[in-house]
């Protein structure tokens, strides 16, 4: 080892020190810093000085340097439904309306939407293109709105949620009901039975159900559940009609098909057990449980016609 | 003052220090509070409602802001997925703020309205059983628990201390009013903080169980308040440009 003492001592006119000492003789060299070093920082100080000018800087007063600096961008005014041109000085605002009017002035997206947007439900149906732009855009909202409850392929959750896939519906599968269903939102609401029959009717009424989708054989209990829900007493085809097929405009599902919203019949093994699960539901009906949000103003209105279409074409295409 | 003299005195030099590290928060921060355009001239902007103060707490006691933020960024992808971006006017009266700066789940400034309050219920039981990929904690105790309001004055009262007008004279009421309206001035009278709690609770019957005030009843009604003071529908999408 070398005698550090040795190297601490510069030699008399090579290094020059700071001219400090501590603990008597503890000193420091003075390394100036190299000069193209000195010429990047001058810069960096006179890039700030740019860079107040341009961009928002200090506060002043009550008010702010506010740049020279600006952004270009076009808005569609909402009372008059002119698309404007403007110019606004550079923010994170205005940086993102320039972004976002950036989009939707992007040529073919532009073209394809007014294409949409002029288009009947039926001619949309028909063009490939369109569709594409349907299912690409569509998953995209779909994801972000509607995944929560009606799961992220729309197959939903039996009870709560209906199953957008199949070609069952509650308020109509045709695209305006779809679309209606969107903007308006749509609460299912059917009476608790648990209060207004008794539990044999309730059993009889169970028995017919589901003879009505070939689930049970007719017997003498479906012979008086069917006087039930077909009469006074229960008037259970006010809503779901007639023929049990369901009718739309009360989001009355059809309960002559295999397919169950929300009483979980097809997952029962025993014919007792589906007769339990349907009896349930008729005893505590659906008040205020189902509730399918209004997009109306959450969404505008030409992500709502996508939506509609979108969702039409995910399940049976009625 | 002697370079030497400051090194040689820690009790100097960590004063001095405080001061040069603080020029960067107070060149940054304190404009905002005098800078006229801070907070946006808007429309609608409410203090929270009794029933709201409560689920409030609740969020903050359960941690939520840990895994959400409530503020959305002026970007186009959060645009496109959340809505208009936040504005400082929406958390005027947030004490404190919930802006929050970690998202492992969604951001929540705008989720009033977004789904219904049975929805609510269900997924803070049990995430789950509507999102199978969730990897949110189940809060079952919220649904179980009677909600706690025999504070709720003493905590608007509280608030009302850092600025939110709550109301506890009949001047400051009728400001009040001239300001927000009768209907929600009556909301923001301290004296009928209880009475109101209890009549929103039962009205609107957040946690789907009539009859009974449960933490989830709160919670609920604060979620459903989120965003939805403001009526975007009303301003064009650069309104909120030159305040910035
Ligand atoms: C808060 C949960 C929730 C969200 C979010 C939601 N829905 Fe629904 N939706 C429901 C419920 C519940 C029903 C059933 C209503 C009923 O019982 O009548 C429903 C019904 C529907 C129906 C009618 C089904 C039928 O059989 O007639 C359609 C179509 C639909 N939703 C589409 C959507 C779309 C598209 C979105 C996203 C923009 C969406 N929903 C978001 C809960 C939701
Ligand atoms: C006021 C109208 C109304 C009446 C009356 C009514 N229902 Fe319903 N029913 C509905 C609606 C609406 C639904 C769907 C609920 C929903 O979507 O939230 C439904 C659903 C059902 C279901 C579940 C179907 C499935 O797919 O899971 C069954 C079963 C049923 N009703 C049976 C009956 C019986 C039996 C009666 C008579 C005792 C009856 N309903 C009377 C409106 C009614
Ligand atoms: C460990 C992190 C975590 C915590 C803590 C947490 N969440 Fe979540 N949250 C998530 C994730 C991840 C999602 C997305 C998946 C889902 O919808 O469940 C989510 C989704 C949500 C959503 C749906 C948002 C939307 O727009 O779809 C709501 C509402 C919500 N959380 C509320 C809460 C509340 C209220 C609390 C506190 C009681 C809370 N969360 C605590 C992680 C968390």
């Amino acid at each position: 080892m070398s005698d550090p003492t040795q190297n601490a001592q510069p030699k008399p006119g090579e290094v020059q020190t700071t001219g400090h000492a501590w603990d008597g003789d503890l000193q420091e060299y003075n390394n100036p810093l190299p000069r193209w070093w000195l010429w990047c920082f001058y810069g960096t100080v006179l890039f700030s000085v740019l860079y107040w000018i341009y961009y928002p800087s200090w506060p002043v007063g009550e008010s702010w340097l506010k740049g020279v600096g600006t952004v270009d961008y076009t808005i569609t005014d909402k009372q008059t439904n002119q698309v404007k041109e403007q110019e606004f000085r550079w923010n994170t605002r205005s940086l993102l309306a320039a972004d976002l009017s950036e989009a939707a002035n992007n040529e073919k997206r532009k073209a394809m939407l007014a294409q949409v947007k002029a288009a009947s439900f039926d001619q949309i149906v028909k063009d490939r293109h369109m569709m594409d732009f349907v299912r690409s855009v569509g998953k995209g909202l779909f994801g972000d709105n509607c995944a929560a409850c009606h799961g992220s392929g729309g197959q939903g959750v039996v009870g709560l949620y209906p199953n957008l896939t199949d070609d069952d519906w509650l308020w109509g599968g045709a695209m305006d009901q779809i679309h209606q269903t969107l903007v308006q939102g749509r609460k299912g609401y059917m009476p608790a039975f648990g209060a207004v029959l008794k539990p044999e009717q309730l059993d009889d009424v169970a028995e017919y159900v589901l003879t009505l989708s070939g689930e049970a054989k007719p017997s003498e209990a479906s012979a008086r559940g069917k006087e039930i829900f077909h009469g006074p007493i229960g008037g259970c085809y006010y809503c779901h009609g007639a023929d049990a097929k369901g009718v739309p405009s009360q989001g009355a599902a059809n309960l002559t098909d295999k397919i169950w919203a929300i009483a979980d019949v097809p997952t029962q093994k025993t014919l007792q057990d589906k007769k339990a699960v349907v009896k349930g539901f008729v005893t505590k009906g659906v008040n205020n449980t189902r509730i399918m949000p209004a997009w109306k103003g959450r969404l505008n209105d030409d992500d709502i016609k996508l939506l509609a279409v979108y969702v039409h074409q995910l399940g049976g295409a009625k | 003052m002697r370079h030497e003299h400051i090194e040689t005195n820690s009790g100097l030099m960590i004063l001095l220090i405080l001061a040069v590290i603080s020029i960067g928060g107070l060149v940054e921060i304190v404009p905002l509070f005098y800078i006229n355009d801070t907070i946006e001239k808007v429309e609608g902007v409410r203090p929270n409602t009794p029933l709201e103060v409560r689920g409030r707490d609740l969020y903050l006691r359960e941690g939520c802001y840990l895994c959400h933020s409530q503020q959305i960024r002026p970007f186009r992808d959060e645009w496109l997925r959340y809505g208009h971006y936040s504005l400082a006017a929406e958390s005027q009266y947030d004490h404190p703020f919930q802006w929050g700066s970690k998202r492992t789940g969604p951001d929540l400034a705008r989720l009033g309205g977004k789904y219904s309050n049975q929805w609510h219920v269900q997924h803070l039981i049990a995430p789950r059983s509507v999102v199978p990929q969730s990897i949110m904690p189940n809060y079952p105790w919220l649904l179980t628990t009677k909600l706690d309001y025999s504070d709720v004055a003493d905590r608007m009262r509280a608030l009302r201390a850092t600025g939110v007008p709550y109301s506890l004279t009949q001047a400051e009421y009728e400001a009040n009013v001239k300001k927000f309206g009768q209907t929600v001035a009556d909301q923001l009278d301290i004296s009928q903080a209880e009475a109101n709690l209890l009549k929103e609770a039962r009205d609107k019957n957040f946690d789907g169980i009539a009859g009974q005030v449960t933490e989830m009843e709160a919670l609920v009604a604060y979620l459903q308040s989120l965003g939805t003071m403001v009526n975007f529908g009303q301003y064009n999408d650069d309104a909120f440009v030159k305040f910035r």
